[in-house]
């Protein structure tokens, strides 16, 4: 009997009175109020509507119902179909080109800025964003006209003798999409660079210098390793969004130039069949991430970069 | 037929200026260093001392002037091809490399097989006592070792001289003290001439060959460290390095060698000299803290003597520092004396004998 009286104490009394409980202090109310409204904000703009396209992405359209039985057809479909495949892979090649050609153009203007600014820093910032303030519309169809079959590029060159007929290859394919996103996306390169770069401690530069190393061997032993974060932090700014940008490939890829936003955008209008856009659009989430985090680890491993 | 050949200074600095826009950080500075020598450049902030140091070096050039280093003219060659290497104030130790690659840095560029470059790592590591740190992160090393890590990085490369920014200005007092006299012995086993800039007195006198005192872009005095204490050039020098008493005084007469002087307030002496001071001229004297003896019984005997009431009693265990009042006048003078047995500390107000020899005299 005593041992049973043992055994009962030693069990948790899930009954009893939780030692700790949190008192509501004025204070404390305070907190609560302070971050309710983006807690409510994250919650209603960014995890319930993610939160909707897993579920629809998890149903099946039957003409005008919607089939709420949980299925993965629509993965499946999305992993095999050789039209999904094509455009998802396009998707990341063409992004991954505007990541490098962004970066490695938004690098000497950072090195730059960050160098040589001197007092004009802000300046060189702000001259940066100038193109901010436009739309981004009004941009895109700027760039139609300096590429066009008639267009800036092809008639300066067609009138200055250098080509006989119009050139074709820099409009209505992936690389006027690759250009026209380059262009828009290296302020959101260059930010990041440059804040990198103007952090490094100029004593570094110096010690570099002291122990034998010329301007260029110093930049790629001490230079560039430190702006690694900044260089990283601007490849996945540029690269993730651009996976699923959708108005750059439709007024200028062409056919060959479409992207997997392109079709996201089709499944959920046209082709009425929004859970197998919602699946498409999950797919691409999942490779997104996936490619950053590999991206990141790798960086890590190789480049001992520390963020 | 053999030469008699003068021995050539490692550092010859002639007549070198720095103007920034309308400001001259340097002004006629000209400097030999011999070979294998701790020489300091000593000042206050400001003085130009770290502008000249960067010349040396090579990060900055002078407007007027020539830097000859080991016999060839420097002047206009880049850090990268001097061979002189730098201890930076902040250390400047590369975040993204662990503490080996750090060490070896200069050595990378020389193309030298892997083995030799560990080996050479390892002994430049054992130099500075930081056996087996190699494989160590160097964001995790504390201040006393980053400054270690950066003498080897330099030393590795085996520089005709090693330039050393206010090294020891980022650590405390006790680890300060440390690093003095190791910096010393180091010099010492290499045999590297080492450059040190510092604006602290106490860290240039105990660790150079020689010292030049640097005011306002200009060297004011070279001298080892005993002649600038005893015999410093000018009333500047004298309060700069160590404490020094001022008393005005006057010339009686300046005959044979033999100065005569009336010291205010403490009577006349004669002193020998060979300055061309000349009668009734107003110099002042200086004498140094330590040379001031409180006489505490009446039969203690001293050259020369003054009454003077105490103001004011600094208690530095070891020493004691007395402000005291020239009795009768307003002529303020430091005594420091050791605290040894039979020596209270004296009140502040009280009045004392205090004694002094005309051989601790300076004229300045």
């Amino acid at each position: 009997m005593s041992k049973e009286i043992k055994s009962s104490k030693a069990l948790p009394n899930i009954w009893q009175k939780p030692k700790f409980v949190p008192k509501m202090t004025p204070r404390s109310w305070t907190g609560i109020a302070l971050i309710s409204p983006p807690f409510a904000y994250s919650l209603l703009m960014l995890a319930a509507p993610l939160l909707l396209v897993f579920l629809l992405s998890m149903w099946t359209q039957n003409y005008l119902e919607l089939d709420r039985t949980f299925t993965f057809a629509n993965y499946k479909e999305a992993a095999s179909e050789k039209l999904y495949q094509v455009l998802m892979i396009r998707s990341v090649v063409i992004s991954g080109v505007v990541t490098i050609v962004t970066v490695l153009l938004a690098y000497p203007i950072a090195y730059y800025i960050a160098f040589f600014g001197g007092k004009r820093k802000s300046m060189w910032l702000l001259l940066i964003t100038i193109p901010f303030w436009t739309s981004y519309l009004i941009r895109v169809f700027l760039w139609k006209v300096i590429l066009g079959y008639n267009g800036v590029i092809n008639g300066s060159l067609m009138g200055l003798g250098f080509i006989e007929e119009p050139l074709t290859f820099i409009l209505y394919n992936a690389n006027a999409v690759v250009i026209t996103l380059a262009h828009a996306w290296a302020p959101f390169a260059i930010l990041p660079i440059f804040v990198s770069l103007s952090r490094i401690d100029f004593s570094l530069l110096e010690a570099a210098r002291d122990l034998g190393d010329g301007p260029l061997r110093r930049f790629f032993r001490v230079t560039l390793p430190l702006s690694m974060p900044g260089v990283v932090a601007a490849s996945l700014i540029v690269f993730i969004p651009t996976v699923g940008d959708y108005v750059t490939p439709r007024l200028l890829g062409g056919t060959n130039g479409l992207m997997i936003a392109n079709m996201i955008q089709i499944q959920f209008g046209k082709a009425n069949n929004a859970p197998l856009g919602s699946a498409l659009a999950v797919s691409a989430m999942i490779i997104v991430a996936s490619a950053s985090i590999a991206f990141v680890l790798l960086n890590r491993r190789f480049l001992k970069v520390k963020g | 037929m053999t030469k008699q050949h003068e021995r050539e200074p490692i550092i010859n600095i002639q007549n070198v200026e720095k103007h920034y826009g309308s400001v001259t950080a340097l002004d006629g500075v000209s400097i030999k260093i011999e070979a294998g020598e701790f020489f300091s450049l000593l000042g206050p902030s400001g003085c130009g001392k770290t502008t000249l140091l960067r010349i040396i070096s090579g990060f900055d050039n002078p407007s007027v002037g020539t830097v000859f280093i080991g016999g060839a003219d420097m002047t206009d060659v880049p850090p990268n091809e001097r061979p002189t290497n730098m201890v930076f104030q902040s250390y400047a130790i590369f975040p993204h490399l662990n503490v080996a690659d750090n060490v070896g840095y200069g050595l990378k560029k020389q193309k030298l097989p892997k083995e030799e470059i560990d080996r050479r790592v390892d002994d430049a590591l054992k130099l500075v006592d930081l056996e087996g740190y190699g494989p160590r992160e160097s964001h995790a090393l504390s201040g006393g070792q980053r400054q270690r890590v950066a003498l080897a990085r330099a030393l590795i490369m085996k520089p005709k001289v090693l330039l050393l920014d206010e090294p020891l200005s980022a650590l405390d007092k006790k680890l300060r003290e440390t690093m003095q006299s190791e910096l010393r012995k180091l010099q010492r086993t290499v045999g590297i001439t080492f450059v040190l800039v510092t604006h602290d007195q106490e860290e240039a006198l105990t660790m150079s060959d020689r010292i030049a005192v640097m005011f306002d872009g200009r060297i004011a005095q070279i001298d080892s460290p005993e002649g600038l204490y005893r015999r410093p050039i000018s009333r500047r020098v004298a309060s700069f390095i160590g404490v020094m008493n001022f008393i005005p005084a006057t010339v009686i007469e300046n005959t044979n060698k033999i100065l005569s002087l009336n010291i205010k307030s403490l009577g006349q002496l004669d002193i020998k000299t060979s300055s061309a001071l000349k009668k009734s001229e107003v110099i002042t004297v200086g004498i140094r803290p330590e040379m001031l003896t409180i006489l505490y019984n009446k039969s203690d005997t001293s050259e020369y003597s003054f009454n003077a009431s105490i103001e004011n009693a600094s208690y530095y265990g070891d020493m004691t520092y007395y402000e005291v009042f020239i009795e009768d006048t307003d002529i303020k003078a430091t005594v420091s004396m050791r605290n040894t047995a039979g020596r209270p500390v004296l009140e502040i107000g009280s009045k004392a004998r205090v004694g002094w020899g005309k051989d601790s005299i300076t004229i300045l």
